[in-house]
């Protein structure tokens, strides 16, 4: 049985992995702590379940109209509110209390348009197929929710390591007056890693409502906790830490509910986190590195 | 010779404070010009602005005959206005050769960014050696090569130099000192900015001395190292 729970972990693991990665990067680029992540993510799913239950989209089709929309979502929260907020020079706390109210009117909006109660993906829409492998019951839709997962961070690992824009975008991670005085055009680059984390939220939020085929207004607010605390964990604005972070959490809550407690798994899982963070205040990949002007 | 920057009443505040009141300023084509004067007169303020990244509070700065007060730092670079800005001005989380790369980020003609490699790498071979370390790995000096180098990258037609030889040893001072001709004599213009005077003003055909945000003096960089007045605040007498 163990293997079975791995393969749960390893599925639930990637997608907060997947979640805490655009979570990062915008606090790595943005210098921001965007609390609205997680509605996005849930907006995410709702707009995938909604073009494929209205306008009977398939799922992958589905699926890019769930990134778009999302990302469109990110973007307009940079645009209208993060946006005139660096314009006046607003401290720190003052985006993340406005983008937690970005989350709060999400979530109440989804409710006034969908409901309150748990909507379901149509029969016939997930991937049905399954097999065994010893005894191992391996879900299609599984294998593809880690496929799409894993691809996602590849491409993302490898813009910001080998492209031209992943060198600006860590260059103004590190200083944005040295970022613009390259002629780097730092707002415009806001506004795109605010799109491609938000599309890499809504996707997650997607994976997630096909793996429980469940999708609620408050979807959002768990797996919020578990992107911070997967970024906190695997180091802040660290991008394979958000990975490992991400991982971490999936098998942490996974095997604590499997073996030691189905209700309090996430008791464990965070109270193992805050062990970690007693010996490594700053993270594992953390260097905690202070952002010049 | 002509004139390539003109800087017409420049004034910047930083809140209530004015730091710079009011400069008047010429660069010509192809020359070096030095901006020389103590802590705090104003130096650093200027250079920001003439790159954008502090919006003057009024004045008028023109860039080859076009107005650049009011552009976005991006596009003044895209016009070929390029700054080493003051102190550890690379990013030391980014590699050497990263470093460099980003240098270019403005270049449209990307056949031309490999020739530059080679120009930067021969000007300074030890960037070479370095290519593929952390920036943040590098000596001072070596620091300071690589932003110059970086610079030079993006094919500037004005490079600004806010104190390229702050904090080096004396010795890598006078191959600072010894780049920033070179560079100029193969035909950029620079506008260097300097605590150096005696250094500065010796490689700089025009000066301009700032204090508290005023220009009080203004004369080729020869007579300025001849001006009594010069001697005493700022050669040690
Ligand atoms: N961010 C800021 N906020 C408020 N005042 C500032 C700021 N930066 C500089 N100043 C003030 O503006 C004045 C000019 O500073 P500036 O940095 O331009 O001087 P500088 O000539 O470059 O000096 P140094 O040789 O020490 O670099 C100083 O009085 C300084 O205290
Ligand atoms: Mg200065």
């Amino acid at each position: 049985m163990l293997e079975q729970q791995l393969l749960n972990a390893l599925t639930l693991g990637s997608v907060y992995a997947l979640f805490a990665l655009g979570f990062t990067l915008v606090f790595g680029v943005l210098a921001v702590i965007n609390l609205s992540h997680g509605a996005v993510f849930m907006v995410g799913s709702y707009a995938a379940l909604a073009l494929v239950t209205r306008l009977e989209a398939p799922l992958w089709a589905a699926m890019l109209g769930a990134m778009l929309v999302s990302g469109t979502l990110g973007l307009l929260v940079d645009m209208l509110i993060l946006k005139p907020l660096r314009a006046r020079n607003a401290p720190h706390l003052i985006p993340m209390i406005a983008t937690i109210g970005v989350g709060i009117m999400l979530t109440s909006t989804a409710q006034g348009l969908f409901g309150a109660e748990i909507l379901r993906f149509p029969d016939g829409i997930l991937p049905a197929g399954e097999f065994v492998v010893g005894d191992v019951h391996v879900r299609a839709l599984e294998i593809a929710i880690v496929a799409i997962a894993f691809v996602l961070m590849a491409v993302l690992f490898a813009v910001l390591k080998r492209t031209q824009l992943g060198r600006a975008l860590r260059a103004i991670a590190e200083s944005p007056k040295a970022a613009w005085l390259l002629g780097i055009n730092v707002e415009r680059l806001f506004h795109i890693t605010s799109f491609a984390a938000a599309a890499l939220g809504g996707i997650a939020g997607v994976l997630i409502g096909l793996n429980f085929n469940a999708i609620t207004p408050q979807m959002g607010q768990p797996i919020l906790h578990k992107g911070i605390a997967a970024i906190i964990l695997g180091g802040m604005g660290d991008i394979r830490g958000a990975l490992f972070g991400g991982l971490f959490l999936g098998f942490a809550e996974v095997i604590s509910k499997a073996y030691l407690s189905s209700q309090m798994g996430d008791a464990v899982a965070f109270g193992l986190l805050f062990l970690i963070l007693l010996v490594r205040p700053s993270g594992l990949f953390g260097r905690k590195l202070e952002r010049k002007a | 010779m002509s004139e390539i920057l003109r800087v017409h009443d420049l004034a910047v505040r930083y809140g209530h404070i004015e730091a710079v009141k009011g400069l008047d300023f010429r660069l010509n084509e192809g020359e070096i010009t030095a901006l020389v004067g103590a802590n705090g007169a104003g130096k650093s303020t200027t250079l920001l602005a003439l790159s954008g990244l502090l919006k003057p509070s009024r004045g008028r700065i023109e860039f080859q005959g076009e107005d650049i007060t009011r552009l976005a730092p991006h596009q003044i670079v895209q016009r070929g206005v390029v700054q080493v800005a003051e102190g550890r001005a690379i990013l030391t989380t980014l590699t050497v050769a990263e470093n460099l790369q980003l240098g270019a980020y403005t270049r449209p003609d990307k056949a031309g960014v490999g020739d530059s490699l080679d120009e930067v790498y021969q000007l300074f071979p030890r960037l070479k050696d370095r290519a593929a370390q952390f920036a943040g790995n590098l000596s001072g000096g070596e620091q300071q090569m690589l932003a110059i180098g970086r610079a030079l990258m993006a094919k500037p037609r004005l490079l600004l130099l806010d104190e390229p030889s702050m904090g080096l040893a004396p010795l890598m001072v006078q191959e600072i000192f010894r780049t920033v001709s070179e560079i100029n004599r193969a035909g950029l213009t620079i506008l260097l900015v300097e605590q150096n005077v005696r250094q500065a003003l010796k490689i700089a055909r025009q000066g301009y001395v700032i204090e508290t945000g005023k220009i009080v003096l203004s004369d080729s960089g020869e007579n300025l190292l001849a001006n009594p007045k010069v001697e005493e605040a700022y050669l040690g007498g």
